[in-house]
């Protein structure tokens, strides 16, 4: 409702004014610039003026091709096995390297492959670390969304009773979330030690001795699990007290009807509590999702983004490239990447959360 | 109905706890074993690992680790900017956020809309996909300080503080609240004749006691915890903040109880400051998870 009195233009803009400029310059600036940049071969420092290219940042980033070797045949055309009886392939590199029948393979590498009947079929890219930090940051996410939201619901809920002291324990479930990431990912370092890391001494003592200890970092197998279970155990307070705010707005009555009707503990929590959660469930999931996509202090002080390549994300490639190796356009390329990952999922939210 | 006896009661009850006091210890083991090993050398240190006596105060404990780490590192120097950085950019945060708040709830002008919508759509724009380019902008971008006019941004606390003044989500916390106020208030101020400025220092600021503290804690843990980006605009030591800061402990060889008591040192006030306002960071988090 407009009315005189509240309306002033002079003294509205002037309000909000160091705000908004604030917020233009510092986030809508830069994330427009994002895209500009990743047309460029902008470069930190650089003699050189900056040129447009086009699309040629995403095209290295994203050219993905799969060969399919058809194994060497003698003049018979018999397959020439090995010793074992695996069947000889072609190198990959006869086609990725300069091959005129293969063009658009031109410069790739291979990445992984597997085995169809004889043939093999590999896949190349030409940016194979890009795909690698692609694959482990969605094998995060996709790990450690659900598993760290169900856990902090199970939290919440034992949280949510009436015992005298609940709120000590609530404090010390939450403590974590205060600590910094890169304070909490340095101390696990000693949990995760290969030599005398806690990890490994307590698993040894639970199954007397049995347990070989390993190096859960230094090992490319286990290494982004641990990075998993670290940053669970470190944000899953946060999550329950967004559950928990959640549980209590579920009106009393409601329990009072199901606990008169008789039902169990699991059927109340099946159509009392879990309905009344619908939209906190699809909060919890988006920013756990959200901060997921942007796991960059524990990589950088627990791994590095290795072993081999096994626990490098996103965030950590486009800080290497744009920071590291001062490659701005390469980093701003891999950041806009991620930002069309992180909208399409905000964009999928409003669709759930739309009113029906 | 399940049957109400004095003995099962008192079962189910050391259960619940026992139960609540095994995951309390998952929780806090970590930090625990940190201010214990603080205070011990780094042979015993690496050996208590091994065992229970990680986490008890035993052998040989002295406060050396903590004299080391002041050798080692401009200690003081990197408490002192985070704590510079930190409270300067929460109060200018307060300020420069509210201020908006206020215009976009309670004035009418031309535009208003858009740039609020402009503001709320920030929310979805994760700092770390911005992080590359904004590098790039203040490294060009000019300033005229104490030593007259310069270009760049690049090691200094204006890098550190300037950009994380204001946020969508700062801006929302405080939009959310005063929409709830009630506007009769305003108008009948207006009609007495109050400036815009004298209703928001004198009417609404102080009805805002329980937003502010929420945008404070929010924008105190950020700030305080800072990590990616002073690690990429700030190389001097002389402006480096206590997270950053940490990379001197790993430079030749590397003593873990030194690196445990800086761990300690830093996280201590957090932690203190937590508990002294359990409720209100809670509260705070809370009141996020609100926005939906």
């Amino acid at each position: 409702m407009a009315s005189k009195l509240t309306t002033s233009n002079r003294a509205g803009w002037l309000f909000a004014l160091p705000g908004f400029g604030l917020i233009t310059m510092f986030i809508v600036v830069p994330f427009f610039f994002a895209f500009w940049l990743s047309l460029t071969n902008q470069r930190l420092i650089s003699p050189n003026p900056t040129e447009f290219v086009g699309l040629k940042n995403y095209e290295q980033l994203l050219s993905i091709g799969i060969l399919e070797l058809e194994p060497e045949r003698d003049d018979s055309g018999a397959v020439i096995r090995d010793a074992e009886g695996n069947p000889q392939y072609p190198r990959v590199r006869s086609i990725t390297r300069k091959n005129p029948d293969y063009p658009q393979y031109d410069g790739m590498r291979e990445w992984f492959r597997w085995q169809s009947g004889d043939t093999a079929k590999v896949v190349v890219a030409t940016d194979i670390v890009f795909w690698k930090s692609l694959r482990n940051t969605i094998l995060f996410v996709l790990v450690v969304a659900p598993v760290q939201g169900g856990l902090a619901l199970c939290l919440a809920l034992l949280i949510n009773q009436r015992l005298r002291g609940i709120n000590v324990y609530r404090a010390i479930y939450f403590m974590p979330v205060v600590v910094s990431i890169v304070v909490v990912s340095l101390l696990w370092r000693f949990i995760y030690d290969g030599n005398d890391g806690l990890l490994n001494n307590i698993l040894g003592a639970l199954s007397f001795g049995m347990f070989q200890g390993r190096d859960w970092l230094g090992n490319a197998d286990t290494a982004l699990g641990s990075i998993m279970a670290m940053s669970i155990w470190q944000a899953v307070g946060f999550h329950m007290v967004i559950w928990l705010s959640g549980l209590q707005t579920i009106s009393p009555t409601l329990y009072e009807a199901a606990a008169i009707e008789g039902a169990s503990k699991w059927q109340t929590f099946r159509f009392v509590t879990w309905p009344g959660l619908r939209n906190t469930a699809i909060l919890v999931l988006i920013v756990i999702t959200m901060q997921a996509f942007a796991l960059f202090a524990q990589i950088d002080v627990m791994t590095n983004g290795g072993p081999l390549d096994s626990t490098t994300t996103l965030v950590f490639q486009a800080v290497e490239r744009g920071y590291g190796k001062q490659d701005i356009s390469g980093g701003s390329t891999i950041s806009v990447v991620l930002f069309l990952i992180v909208l399409t999922i905000s964009l999928t939210q409003r669709y759930l959360t739309r009113e029906k | 109905m399940a049957q109400i006896n004095p003995s099962n009661h008192g079962l189910r009850l050391i259960t619940r706890y026992t139960i609540l006091t095994l995951i309390a210890v998952i929780f806090i083991f970590p930090l625990l074993f940190m201010v214990m090993s603080s205070f011990k050398p780094d042979l015993q240190l690496l050996r208590d690992t091994g065992s229970f006596r990680a986490f008890i105060p035993v052998g040989d404990l002295s406060f050396d680790n903590y004299q080391a780490a002041f050798q080692r590192a401009p200690v003081a120097t990197f408490v002192f900017n985070s704590v510079l950085v930190t409270g300067l950019t929460v109060v200018l945060s307060l300020f420069f956020c509210s201020l908006a708040a206020f215009s976009f709830v309670f004035l009418e002008w031309v535009g208003r809309g858009l740039a609020l919508s402009i503001i709320i759509a920030t929310l979805i724009v994760p700092f770390e996909t911005i992080a590359i380019p904004l590098l790039l902008l203040v490294s060009k971008l000019p300033w005229i300080g104490w030593e007259g006019f310069e270009w760049g941004w690049l090691n200094s606390y204006r890098v550190q503080i300037i950009p994380w003044i204001a946020d969508g989500l700062t801006v929302f916390l405080f939009v959310q609240y005063f929409k709830d106020l009630p506007r009769e208030l305003i108008e009948a101020s207006r009609v007495e004749g109050a400036s815009w400025w004298q209703i928001y220092t004198k009417i609404v600021m102080p009805l805002a006691g329980p937003v502010v503290a929420t945008a404070a804690i929010l924008k105190f843990l950020v700030m305080y915890n800072q990590y990616l980006w002073p690690l990429i605009v700030v190389q001097q030591e002389s402006y480096r903040p206590v997270m950053v800061g940490l990379q001197y402990f790993f430079q030749l060889n590397t003593a873990w109880g030194e690196i445990m008591a800086y761990l300690t040192l830093i996280t201590a006030p957090v932690l203190a400051f937590y508990l002294v306002l359990q409720r209100a960071f809670i509260a705070s988090i809370a009141s996020t998870g609100v926005k939906g």
